[in-house]
């Protein structure tokens, strides 16, 4: 601290506790006691009170002992002379503040004024399937709020696999829109997840990226919470259920939370503008995660570290930054509080006219502002990616067949098929898929493109604005080189891309692409457990949850959908000491039941000795651990004798008398816990699905997105369990939320877990 | 003549007085009686009557044969045994007031700490879940007593130190088995005719000391703790001018909190405010001198008014009333002196009578009762004060730094630890620790020493704790306020202000130099810093000892691990064998040592070589100032200062001051 820091924080933070407790006695007039507070789309109540003091605040009487904690943590304000030590106190006032805070967007939930409503705005988010459809697009006029689990886990498998290096809270405003735009874009490059909350005098930031057009929402990596300091709650809340998600913490556990933010969730606090003393108390609260806090203007600095890895509290007086410009200095900045965290970014510099990097990779591009459209519904676009020898590659060369997309008209349409030709030592035929699905992301990347799909299905949009800036064809192929080279540059020694527009040429590359499409997909289906003797291991997420690790076997993918076998194999000869390891079958214990002693040692040495016995398959008997990246969670319904699969896109109720938040609360963590299970979606339809418990038949309800989702694969399921109708006979959240429900339903459709022997 | 004598001009303003009332002192005395030289070397024994022998010149052998080296070192194990068992008999003391408490028969005290209860019960084995506090405090103080009467075994607290520090006492076998064991063993030992090798003595010195640091000391107080609070900072008056024209003057010196506490209560009480109005004063000033002092400054702020030499000179002000002393430091000479004045001294103690004082045995059981009865005899008191003459000497402080708070003040609830500190060792901000403490000794320039070694360290970036009088004379100087971060050098600077400490910690009395250990301990033991205390950059000094305890509380940090300074010329220079045992034999067994230095410049050169020594042997980065001190207030202070000047300021740039 420093002394005008404490005093300032300790005087903001007694006053907002004020603030709370007047707001929390007149809602208690109001409404009364058992009023229900909540925040939506969450399985942890109010997530700061819950990881701090434990409790599970369900009604706006449970928030009166929250108070009262809040308030048996202030101090008064340092002395002007002789003063006592303020740290210790400093900090504690900024865990009250961080109570207080939550406590009154608790409550102005219950009013209905969060998230906070701001005339004219409009979130782009939501999971989106095609960018057209405007169903999909948030409420109009109010800003994000708090963020949901979904949403939640979603990241947390980027922030695992490094996509995503950490996240920024910016709270104020900058110092002009400029400045603004250029901040957030710096982060965005970054692959830096943007908070946005509070204001100067009024004016938040928010509202300058609103005023230059600025999209914010989840698919753009920046979340506006709110214009108000107080909204910066929600960015406590994401690092905490961060560890109570992955890192198997319990609520109460508060020491531990914070830690695991420390040395885990690599985040900061960006205060741009004036720094008051709310701001200054939020800021008390924010370091006890291990967060530091970089300011842009003349404030005290703590330099020392301790409490936070790096410098506590930063100041950067924003016209002394170096720099020709302030869109210069607002570089130097952002490159600052990187520092600051430690955060690691890899960023591979790509040679083209547009921004870059995976924050804009869930861009949307809307067909108003397309300025050309490959694949989709009127035209076709393919993506092929195949090794050669070394001699057959000539590295760096990028080569269009046929016109470029200058002479199509704004808003059209044209065919094309990408071709990636890759050569290296240590390249193999297995890997051809595995690196073919890159193409999606590397090509997403850039700022104004916007890539859905792969293989012969792919759909790839280009902005007006994009193609202003200079985007033309051959920079895809500049992409395509400079990712290839510098994401995978263990196995591959030489990239080759060529693009074609030419009709014919196209017509016989595509020709060629889905014979090999056809080869590649009779390779992994063919592939069974029984066939290899060597499954691998996936550990990347005990940078989140210490204790787990994910076994994948060619007949189970991870449960976070990124890995299959053949994406482990290769990923561990890219990196031979990476996080995937091969794990010798070893003696078959108990194939059937999914016994082998190879991934029995493996997780009891890896999980610290935490998990004594892993099976491959089973749910009820020593299952396979979960981080909390699942796609999915299966878990029995014993009234049913068979279990229920939901997934994370469905925030609806189970059968299971729990949400998927509250139940990922159970799943994840690293723990085992018999009848719950989560798992990667695409294991679902393979033969060993629960195999020792029953199989695919013991399915007695699912998330209707997964039916939509994998209409395909289930259908083949269904024929394989030689009942055509089976997925018809399972119920979904369209009919049954309840047990209760549930039993007559499955009578009614005549499935077949009623007849089988019990699960139990 | 005050010239040498001290830099504290209350106590030259009191000197000059005391010299122009003829009344001796402390100093006078010293000035008239040389020490002398043959026992100032350890080269005397008069362990038994063949002697005592004097083994100087030819002499180097004893009636006996005993040879110089286990003279000297009988001489120091006998200190150590003396210190050790002054230190216990006071943990024993606090136990049994624990329990008399803890079975109701002590009505006065109560628990005043249940967590560091619990916390001190676990480490005792007592069971703690589901239990009433009065139940636990019982089990508590009987398995303390346990501790002390051990026959076998190790002493549970030193699970308390880094395992690595274990494992080398167990390996050295000086593992202490029990307390009261340790210190009869010693004196049987150096007995006539028993241990007559000095490196045996020596270790089983280290023993006993251990004992008490790790025993006797740190269970004093931990139960000081539990009964009377552990401190948490205040703020704090020191120096003689914190005694009042006009009100009556009761001051407490000596060393144990029990009486102490209850006589806060009261001075407190309306009805002897009233009774002292009624004696024409305006109200009850206590102010304390000496550990009492330190205790009562830690827990409630009560003002010191000096160190173990300024006992005699707060007597020469005529301002007080009474003067109520227990056991330890208490010189003899206050009883003639306060005949001089209207002073009235009563001990308390059942173990410590002085001739010709008033004595009031203090007893548990009434322990309030027996308080308001001495208080009332000071205010009779107040009448008969006449010609008095108070020093304005006065200066502040903030005391209270138990391990428990720095641990909280570090992180605040939720995240307390000694990472910070750590840190600020690992990068330099901090050079090292020291401790800084123990008494006055007339011998030297009374404060002289303790003020230029802590003031050297701090401005060398070492944080300093200190204990017993040390404290009282850094707080004398203002290097115990937070203000005196100014004069730290700029990486300690930045600690002090990020954490609002002093560079100088208060961490309590003499028996309270066990927190130093436990804050070296969790040191060791965060992280960064190597295993042991041993491996951390830290020193110990004791620039005017003289006390036995010094002695015992010097051999115990040795024993722990850290390099300590005796500031006086070896007490045991007639056996250079002996002293280079405590320095070198000692750093090879257990990897700490003693050295006696009188030159406090050259002790603070060493002592920073040492901690450079240690950061070198843990890969530190080298000290080097220059890259720190740009935190803290000052530049926020500055663009403050031009705003208020009306001066053009933008909040986007850094002030610039014309
Ligand atoms: S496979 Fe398992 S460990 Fe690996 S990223 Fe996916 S969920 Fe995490
Ligand atoms: S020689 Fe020893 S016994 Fe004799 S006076 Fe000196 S110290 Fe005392
Ligand atoms: S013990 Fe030995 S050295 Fe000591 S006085 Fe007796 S005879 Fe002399
Ligand atoms: S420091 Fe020395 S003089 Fe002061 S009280 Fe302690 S033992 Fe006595």
């Amino acid at each position: 601290m420093s002394r005008y820091i404490a005093t300032r924080a300790i005087r903001g933070a007694n006053r907002i506790v004020k603030e709370a407790e007047d707001l929390f006695e007149k809602a208690l007039a109001e409404h009364g006691p058992d009023t229900k507070v909540a925040f939506p789309n969450t399985g942890y109540y109010l997530p700061v009170i819950l990881g701090i003091t434990g409790t599970e605040v369900e009604r706006l009487g449970g928030l009166k002992p929250v108070l009262e904690h809040a308030r048996s943590l202030l101090h008064p304000v340092p002395k002007e002379r002789f003063w006592t030590p303020y740290l210790g106190e400093a900090l504690d006032c900024g865990i009250a503040t961080l109570l207080a805070e939550e406590v009154i967007m608790g409550i102005r939930f219950v009013y209905g004024e969060q998230p906070e409503r701001l005339p004219g705005f409009r979130l782009a988010g939501g999971t989106f399937t095609s960018p057209d459809e405007s169903a999909q697009e948030a409420i109009e006029g109010r800003v994000n709020g708090p963020i949901d689990d979904i949403q939640l886990r979603s990241w947390g498998i980027q922030l695992v696999d490094g996509r995503m290096p950490g996240f920024a809270a910016i709270i104020g405003a900058a110092k002009s829109n400029e400045v603004a735009v250029k901040i957030v874009r710096e982060l965005q490059m970054r692959n830096i997840l943007v908070f946005l909350c509070g204001n100067v005098n009024g004016r938040s930031i928010i509202h300058q990226l609103m005023e230059e057009g600025v999209e914010l929402g989840y698919d753009t990596y920046t979340v506006p919470f709110g214009t108000d300091t107080i909204s910066a709650i929600y960015a406590a809340g994401f690092a905490t259920r961060a560890a109570l998600t992955f890192g198997g913490k319990k609520g109460g556990q508060t020491r531990e939370i914070f830690l695991y933010n420390k040395f885990r969730v690599f985040a900061f606090g960006l205060a741009l503008g004036e720094v008051d003393d709310l701001k200054y108390a939020t800021a008390g609260g924010v370091i006890s995660y291990g967060f530091p806090v970089i300011a842009d203007t003349v404030i005290p600095e703590i330099l020392p570290t301790g409490v936070t890895q790096y410098e506590h509290v930063i100041s950067m007086p924003f016209d002394d930054i170096e720099g020709k410009d302030d869109l210069e200095r607002a570089t130097r900045l952002v490159q600052r509080c990187i520092e600051v965290r430690g955060v690691k970014v890899k960023i591979a510099e790509i040679p083209i006219p547009i921004p870059y990097g995976s924050a804009f990779e869930g861009e949307r591009v809307k067909r108003a502002d397309m300025r050309i459209e490959f694949g989709g519904k009127y035209s076709r676009a393919f993506e092929y990616l195949r090794m050669r020898g070394l001699d057959e590659v000539e590295d760096g060369k990028i080569e269009i067949v046929g016109p470029g997309f200058e002479d199509v008209e704004e808003g059209g349409y044209m065919d094309l098929g990408i071709v990636v030709e890759v050569a290296g030592r240590k390249m193999q035929e297995d890997f051809e898929p595995v690196l073919e699905r890159q193409i999606h992301y590397f090509i997403n990347g850039a700022s104004g493109v916007q890539h859905i799909g792969q293989r012969d299905i792919a759909w790839i949009r280009v902005s007006k604005s994009a193609a202003e800036k200079g985007l033309t064809l051959r920079h895809f192929g500049d992409i395509l080189y400079a990712r290839f080279h510098s994401d995978f540059e263990a196995i591959v020694d030489k990239v080759q891309v060529t693009i074609y527009t030419e009709p014919e040429e196209l017509k016989k590359w595509l020709e060629i692409a889905r014979a090999a499409y056809d080869v590649r997909n009779k390779r992994l289906v063919e592939m069974t457990d029984e066939s290899v003797d060597t499954f691998y291991s996936c550990t990347l997420c005990q940078s989140f949850a210490p204790n787990h690790v994910c076994v994948v076997s060619p007949e189970r993918l991870g449960l976070c959908g990124a890995y299959n076998w053949l994406d482990c194999k290769a990923s561990h000869q890219i990196n031979p000491t990476g996080p995937n390891q091969p794990v010798p079958k070893g003696e078959p214990l108990d194939s059937d039941q999914g016994y082998w002693q190879g991934p029995i040692n493996f997780v009891y040495e890896h999980s610290n000795h935490t998990v004594e016995r892993v099976s491959m398959y089973s749910i009820m008997e020593n299952p396979m651990t979960a981080c909390g990246c699942f796609e999915c969670i299966a878990m029995v319904i014993p009234e049913a004798n068979g279990i229920m699969v939901v997934s994370r896109e469905d925030p609806s109720m189970t059968p299971a008398g729990m949400t998927f938040s509250t139940l990922a609360g159970m799943a994840g963590g690293g723990l085992q816990t018999p009848g719950v299970m989560g798992v990667g979606k695409y294991y679902l339809a393979s033969k060993k699905f629960i195999k020792p418990d029953g199989g695919f038949k013991r399915v007695v309800w699912m998330s209707s997105f997964l039916k939509e989702s994998m209409a395909e694969e289930l259908k083949a399921v269904a024929e394989r369990e030689g009942d055509p109708d089976l997925i018809d006979r399972i119920a979904d959240e369209r009919y049954v939320t309840t047990v209760e429900e549930l039993l007559p339903w499955l009578e009614e459709h005549d499935h077949p877990a009623l007849k089988m022997p019990p699960i139990l | 003549m005050t010239g040498n004598r001290t830099i504290d001009p209350a106590a030259a303003e009191m000197l000059q007085r005391a010299e122009e009332m003829g009344i001796s002192t402390a100093f006078s005395r010293a000035e008239e009686m040389k020490p002398c030289p043959i026992g100032s070397t350890g080269a005397c024994c008069k362990n038994c009557a063949m002697g005592p022998c004097r083994l100087v010149g030819k002499h180097d052998r004893g009636i006996c044969g005993a040879t110089r080296e286990t003279i000297a070192a009988r001489n120091f194990a006998r200190m150590v045994a003396a210190g050790a068992s002054a230190h216990s008999d006071h943990g024993r003391d606090m136990a049994l007031t624990l329990l008399a408490a803890a079975e109701g028969e002590a009505p006065d005290y109560e628990i005043r700490d249940v967590n560091k209860l619990l916390e001190v019960a676990q480490f005792l084995g007592v069971k703690t879940e589901g239990r009433e506090a009065m139940e636990i405090a019982k089990e508590t103080a009987e398995a303390a007593l346990a501790q002390i009467g051990q026959q076998k075994g190790e002493l549970l607290y030193l699970q308390r130190a880094p395992e690595k520090r274990q494992e080398i006492w167990r390996k050295a076998g000086v593992a202490p088995r029990g307390i009261d064991r340790e210190v009869v063993e010693l004196m049987h030992r150096t007995h006539v005719g028993t241990d007559q090798w000095y490196e045996s003595i020596l270790m089983a010195a280290l023993r006993n000391a251990l004992s008490d640091g790790w025993g006797g000391s740190m269970l004093a107080t931990d139960i000081t703790d539990i009964l009377f609070g552990s401190p948490v900072p205040l703020t704090a008056d020191v120096n003689m001018g914190a005694l009042k024209e006009d009100e009556v003057n009761i001051v407490v010196h000596g060393h144990e909190p029990t009486l102490s506490e209850m006589i806060l209560v009261a001075v407190r009480d309306p009805e002897m405010i009233e009774y002292a109005k009624s004696k024409g004063a305006k109200g009850i000033n206590l102010t304390g001198i000496c550990c009492t002092a330190n205790e009562t400054l830690m827990r409630q702020g009560v003002p010191t008014i000096g160190n173990f030499l300024s006992q005699e000179l707060a007597m020469v002000t005529g301002a007080i009333e009474l003067m109520i002393v227990d056991i330890q430091c208490i010189m003899q000479a206050l009883v003639p002196l306060a005949d001089q004045f209207h002073t009235r001294l009563i001990t308390t103690s059942p173990k410590a009578h002085i001739e010709g004082a008033t004595h009031v045995e203090f007893d548990e059981h009434r322990a309030l009762e027996i308080a308001k009865e001495i208080v009332k005899m000071g205010i009779d008191n107040f009448p008969h004060r006449q010609d008095a003459h108070i020093p304005k000497e006065i200066n502040h402080l903030v005391a209270g730094f138990s391990h428990e708070y720095i641990n909280y003040a570090l992180g605040g609830f939720y995240r307390g630890s000694f990472r910070p500190l750590n840190d600020a060792v690992i990068q330099g901000r901090l050079r090292g620790v020291a401790g800084v403490v123990g008494c006055n000794n007339p011998r030297t320039c009374h404060d002289a020493s303790h003020e230029y070694i802590t003031r050297e360290l701090i401005k060398n970036d070492v944080l300093v704790a200190m204990t017993g009088c040390g404290a009282i004379a850094a707080a004398k100087y203002g290097l115990l306020s937070p203000e005196a971060a100014k004069y730290a050098g700029p990486g300690l600077r930045e600690i002090c202000e990020t954490v609002g400490i002093p560079p100088v910690l208060h961490v309590g009395s003499c028996v309270d130099n066990a927190r130093i250990l436990t804050t070296l301990s969790q040191m060791a033991t965060e992280g960064g810093l190597g295993e042991d205390i041993a491996d951390l950059p830290a020193v110990g000094f004791a620039p005017e000892w003289m006390s036995e305890k010094a002695i015992s509380i010097g051999s115990y940090c040795a024993g722990s691990g850290v390099y300590t300074i005796m500031g006086s010329e070896s007490p045991l220079a007639n056996s250079p064998l002996v002293d280079r045992f405590l320095s070198e034999g000692w750093e090879e067994r257990i990897g700490g040592k003693l050295e006696f230095i009188a030159d406090p410049e050259e002790a603070v050169e060493k002592a920073l070589e040492h901690i450079d020594k240690k950061r070198e042997a843990l890969g530190l980065e080298e000290y080097d100032p220059s890259r720190f001190g740009r935190s803290g207030d000052r530049r926020m202070e500055e663009w403050l200062a031009l705003l208020e000047k009306g001066e053009p300021v933008s909040l986007y740039r850094e002030p610039r001051l014309k």
